[in-house]
């Protein structure tokens, strides 16, 4: 008999905490929606106060974030990460980074545990939604599509050669939906083998659990440098999905957003003005009035953000302009050597475009 | 003067009085600590603007999963993902619970063996097992054991029944057909009868002092009759190899679900086989002095003193270990085992409902170990001292 008091009220005390959770909504929907976040003020100011900056990242994918042996980082989400630092405290290396797998680096940007993402995440509508996932994405940073990985001597050269073959995929990324609805639109049956942890994906991948491995492509690429015997695969010639990555901020934080946003579009105006790592100290004492207003000699454009006039003079300092950026870390510069393609400026038929400075 | 009887006892002098109070409080004080974190949670929904609720179980899902123990396509909703989850949790718990006691039962016997190798083997074996972390374990099964195996097409054949590859472990398995339902009612209805002859043959023995050598060949000729139904009747499909590396037939189990049984059957094993062999230390020496001094066979004094005695120190331990099989059944996530957990963390990534899902996923396994418990609870008050 006491058994199942005791049962009784461990179910009546879970019942009162829905009850509750669901009595809290109803009076939210009363107050009309979303308030602006914590009354207290911006992430801006927090970070601000906290001297330091603290950036989500993968860790695992060279080229684009990853850690050597002496526990720097580098890549090309990391140069975002360390950019947003050189804009607000003029140093590069007030980061503390975080390395998060793909179904932890939501909650803890929701949680606030990490100030913003630069972990390769794809911009998609219910990512962005408020009633979706509720996050907020600055301009794309990389634009990739999704590919598929296989052993060179399997004889795979197509998706449909696929049919009733196991896939290795990371869990919580797009790449799982979109492995489904590209294999559901051609119609062939698949064994999705799906990983929490990307490393165990890929060591499953060369362990031969899976004839295909799928990801985003400059993933794949970057994965299988790492790979025992990369050369034993190669990338199948198809793309799969949109996938436009970028950094990621929390939502109904319009503030700490814009000054993410902003810095993110300073690395690409500044390719565009011709102004790299090398020459921004001559390029001050231009006279184009862009630019002049661009690095901060003229105008209050960083005031108006909440950052120094100057922030993108410490920002290309840092880091270089984004064709620096790129080549540096996945171009010609590097060990990836991935065509700029998409990622060029509009002006040379790619995608990177920022809005004027002014 | 009045009487000591008729003095009323001062409130706070009444004990009754404080132990009502005390309870009451400590109730007022479990429910605000749980208002303040539902209220705390739902402000914080609130200013990021997420609003608490399960419709979005409807909606479908767009995910595939490996495994499912009935058919489950992508654009079917959440709940269905979920239940297939579920269902794979289910699976591998069911198998291991069976397949763990088995195991866990001859390791803590054997820790009793008269063999010195036996001995040992079974003391290394827990020793190894309980003291390594389960997730190092599974990763040990996954990546070491299973992708040891060779590639498909030189797969390893076992006694011309089993083929073992890396594209997964294939065994024999009774066809469904409405022949193996049947027999399958034959042999429970069998099982039945079996266990009213043989109460029946001690009944005779202990009352009459019969021999009850009758019962004892009818009993034989049931245990001929069941071992040929099992044999024969159930019309098992063996596995055949039609071209190299290709199977057919028999009941294919993934490489993940193998490592995920195998980890779990040999880690909760090791628990057990100590359980067991607390259990069986328990009955004091007496019991077995006084067994042998009956004249008692040792295999008899085990099976008829000292083990129902020992099994009433074994099941309430049992029920824990029962439970934690459940509930670390949720590491096969790790090793992409498509159970409950995996499903559900796709699913709040897809969805960005952390909270509703990390409800349904606490509802599911509470729900598991209720049964689990409720289950071994009959089983533990039939073995306990009955009081007359």
């Amino acid at each position: 008999m006491r058994k199942w008091a005791s049962l009784l009220l461990a179910a009546s005390l879970s019942v009162a905490t829905l009850a509750a959770c669901s009595d809290a909504n109803n009076t939210a929907e009363g107050e009309g929606g979303q308030t602006a976040a914590s009354s207290g003020g911006s992430r801006l100011d927090t970070v601000k106060s906290r001297g330091q900056l603290i950036c989500g990242v993968d860790g695992g994918i060279p080229g684009f974030s990853f850690v050597d042996s002496n526990g720097a980082y580098s890549g090309l989400d990391v140069d975002i990460c360390k950019a947003v630092a050189a804009a607000l405290f003029g140093d590069p290396d007030a980061v503390e980074y975080r390395q998060l797998d793909s179904t932890e680096r939501f909650t803890a940007l929701a949680g606030g545990e990490v100030d913003m993402l630069s972990r390769n995440t794809t911009w998609t509508l219910s990512r962005d939604a408020a009633g979706g996932n509720g996050l907020e994405f600055a301009p794309p940073t990389f634009y990739d599509g999704q590919g598929m990985m296989v052993r060179t001597d399997s004889g795979i050269t197509t998706l449909e050669d696929m049919a009733g073959q196991s896939i290795c995929v990371e869990t919580g990324t797009t790449t799982e939906l979109n492995l489904t609805d590209r294999m559901r639109e051609i119609g062939v049956q698949f064994t999705p083998v799906v990983f929490q942890d990307a490393d165990a994906a890929y060591a499953s991948f060369a362990e031969g659990r899976c004839q295909g491995m799928t990801s985003d492509k400059s993933q794949l690429a970057a994965r299988r440098t790492t790979l025992p015997n990369p050369d034993q695969y190669e990338l199948l010639d198809v793309t799969m999905s949109k996938e436009p990555l970028g950094p990621v901020t929390i939502n109904n934080d319009s503030r700490w957003f814009d000054t993410v946003k902003w810095v993110t579009y300073g690395l690409m105006q500044a390719e565009e003005f011709e102004i790299t790592q090398a020459n921004v100290g001559e390029m001050a004492n231009s006279e184009n009035p862009d630019i002049r207003r661009f690095l901060g000699v003229e105008g209050d454009l960083g005031q108006q953000l909440g950052l120094p006039n100057d922030f993108m003079v410490q920002v290309i300092t840092a880091v270089g302009n984004y064709g620096e950026i790129y080549d540096r870390n996945v171009g010609e510069g590097a060990e990836l050597q991935i065509p700029r393609g998409l990622n060029s400026l509009y002006t040379d038929g790619g995608l990177m475009y920022s809005p004027p400075f002014r | 003067m009045t009487s000591p009887s008729d003095q009323k006892i001062p409130l706070w002098r009444d004990e009754r009085f404080w132990r009502i109070l005390l309870q009451a409080l400590a109730v007022v004080g479990v429910i605000i600590a749980i208002l303040i974190f539902a209220g705390n949670l739902s402000r914080n929904m609130q200013q990021r603007g997420i609003q608490f609720g399960f419709a979005f179980l409807r909606n479908p899902a767009g995910f595939s999963i490996g495994e499912t123990l009935f058919p489950f396509l992508p654009n079917e909703p959440y709940f269905k993902a979920l239940l297939a989850g579920i269902l794979n949790t289910i699976r591998v718990l069911l198998v291991g619970i069976v397949l763990t006691t088995i195991l866990g039962s001859a390791a803590g016997i054997a820790s009793f063996s008269e063999n010195w190798l036996l001995r040992q083997i079974s003391r290394v074996y827990v020793e190894i097992v309980r003291n390594t972390p389960l997730l190092l374990q599974l990763f040990f099964w996954y990546f070491a054991v299973f992708f040891g195996l060779p590639a498909p097409q030189n797969q390893l054949e076992w006694f011309g029944s089993m083929y073992l590859s890396k594209a997964g472990v294939s065994i024999p398995w009774p066809q469904n057909t409405p022949y193996l339902w049947m027999w399958l009612a034959v042999l429970l209805v069998g099982a039945i009868a079996a266990l009213f002859v043989w109460r029946q043959r001690v009944k005779l023995m202990v009352e009459q002092g019969a021999s009850g050598r009758s019962q004892l060949t009818t009993l034989i000729a049931m245990g001929v009759i069941a071992l040929l139904i099992v044999l024969f009747g159930l019309g098992w499909q063996i596995p055949e190899s039609t071209a190299p590396g290709l199977v057919q037939g028999g009941l294919r189990l993934t490489l993940e679900f193998s490592a995920l049984l195998a980890g779990l059957v040999f880690y909760t094993g090791g628990f057990i086989a100590e359980i067991v062999r607390a259990g069986i230390q328990s009955v004091s020496k007496g019991q077995w002095e006084a067994a042998r001094s009956l004249g008692l066979q040792s295999g008899l004094v085990m099976r008829l003193v000292v083990f129902p005695q020992a099994l009433r120190v074994i099941l309430p331990a049992l029920n824990s270990q029962y439970q934690n099989l459940a509930k670390n059944s949720s590491l096969g996530f790790a090793i992409a085992y498509p159970e409950v957990y995996s499903v559900a963390n796709t699913t709040y990534n897809q969805t960005g409902r952390p909270v509703e899902v990390f409800l349904l996923l606490m509802a599911a396994f509470l729900l598991i170990n209720l049964v689990i418990t409720i289950v071994m609870n009959q089983l533990n008050r039939s073995v306990q001292l009955k009081e007359r």
